[in-house]
């Protein structure tokens, strides 16, 4: 019984959910474009989140295309001549938005390198010792004594 | 020299940052610049005139204002609608998504800049001219391409530096 009843409210939630003039393949893709399509307005959502006025036109135009028999080209090709590449959440890869794509990944690459760079000059030993000139050692110690006597002398 | 990378990469991120802060991200560019403004043809607000359609907009250069009765910032715009059209130039506007009463009732309280004024109702030459929000002004050339929009009221400035010399531009 309680099985039952559970069937019968995802029966009934799915049956809600459907748009009406489609199909269940339709349905699908509708879901899809909507939630792959930015609201203008609210800039940050898809018009599938979106309530906006604007939104629900332009799940509206979606669905009717659709039911058209338009494909999902046909239907993003609609909104990027009137919106431009933006209303898209997966924009096309292109000239302009070459930086866009490959930005973070030739900044992940410069980071890299460096990091690289940065740890192999960390582990460089220190340089040798110069050899030592014992002879030239030696003259200033003698200079230095030398010195040290003079001074000595002079002390009453 | 060791900290040359780090430095160049964040003269970088701090040349992007200032990008976006000076750019305003509700101002999408429109890939109708430079196209002829998309075919509609509208009822007139209150049936007068019958109908506008592509045709009435060419001979001379147009703007086309997109307002409602319902639009907050259409009202700051207003004034200088106003001055524009009894300085001569042509201004259509389109009553997006309005009713045709709140439409004429808002004109006949604020005054009416435009030469005919255009009801669409439903939205739908919004969007094909790709209108996301209201107000918004396409400037079109005597043959009906869009040279420029104008995302949200028209101020002073983009009257004086961008408006102005497109339309002295379109007229020679």
């Amino acid at each position: 019984m309680k099985r039952l009843l559970v069937l019968l409210m995802f029966w009934a939630v799915a049956v809600q959910a459907q748009t009406p003039g489609l199909d269940a393949a339709q349905e699908v893709r509708y879901h899809q474009l909507i939630n792959e399509l930015r609201c203008l307005v609210c800039q940050n959502q898809t018009i599938a989140e979106s309530t906006a006025p604007l939104a629900l036109d332009l799940k509206e135009q979606v669905r009717k295309q659709l039911s058209e028999g338009k494909s999902n080209t046909e239907i993003t090709r609609y909104l990027t001549d009137r919106y431009g590449d933006f209303v898209l959440y997966r924009p096309p890869f292109k000239a302009n938005t070459l930086l866009l794509w490959a930005g973070p990944f030739v900044l992940l690459l410069a980071a890299l390198i460096w990091a690289v760079r940065f740890m192999r000059g960390s582990r460089k030993p220190a340089a040798p010792p110069r050899p030592v000139d014992e002879a030239a050692v030696q003259k200033l110690l003698a200079e230095t004594r030398a010195a040290l006597a003079a001074q000595d002398e002079q002390k009453p | 020299m060791r900290f040359a990378i780090p430095i160049i990469l964040m003269l970088g991120v701090l040349a992007l940052l200032g990008f976006g802060l000076t750019h305003d991200p509700r101002e999408v560019p429109s890939p109708l610049i430079g196209k002829p403004g998309p075919t509609f043809v509208l009822p007139g607000l209150g049936g007068t005139p019958p109908q506008l359609a592509n045709a009435d907009l060419k001979g001379r250069p147009v703007l086309v204002n997109f307002f409602a009765s319902w639009c907050v910032a259409c009202r700051v715009e207003h004034p200088l609608l106003m001055q524009l059209a009894n300085s001569g130039v042509e201004i259509v506007g389109i009553d997006y998504k309005d009713t045709d009463a709140d439409g004429a009732q808002w004109l006949a309280r604020h005054g009416n800049p435009y030469r005919v004024v255009a009801a669409d109702a439903q939205g739908t030459m919004g969007l094909d001219w790709g209108v996301y929000g209201v107000p918004e002004t396409y400037v079109l050339s005597p043959d009906g391409t869009i040279l420029f929009k104008q995302i949200g009221p028209v101020t002073e400035a983009a009257w004086r530096d961008k408006i102005a010399p497109l339309l002295a531009g379109a007229k020679s």
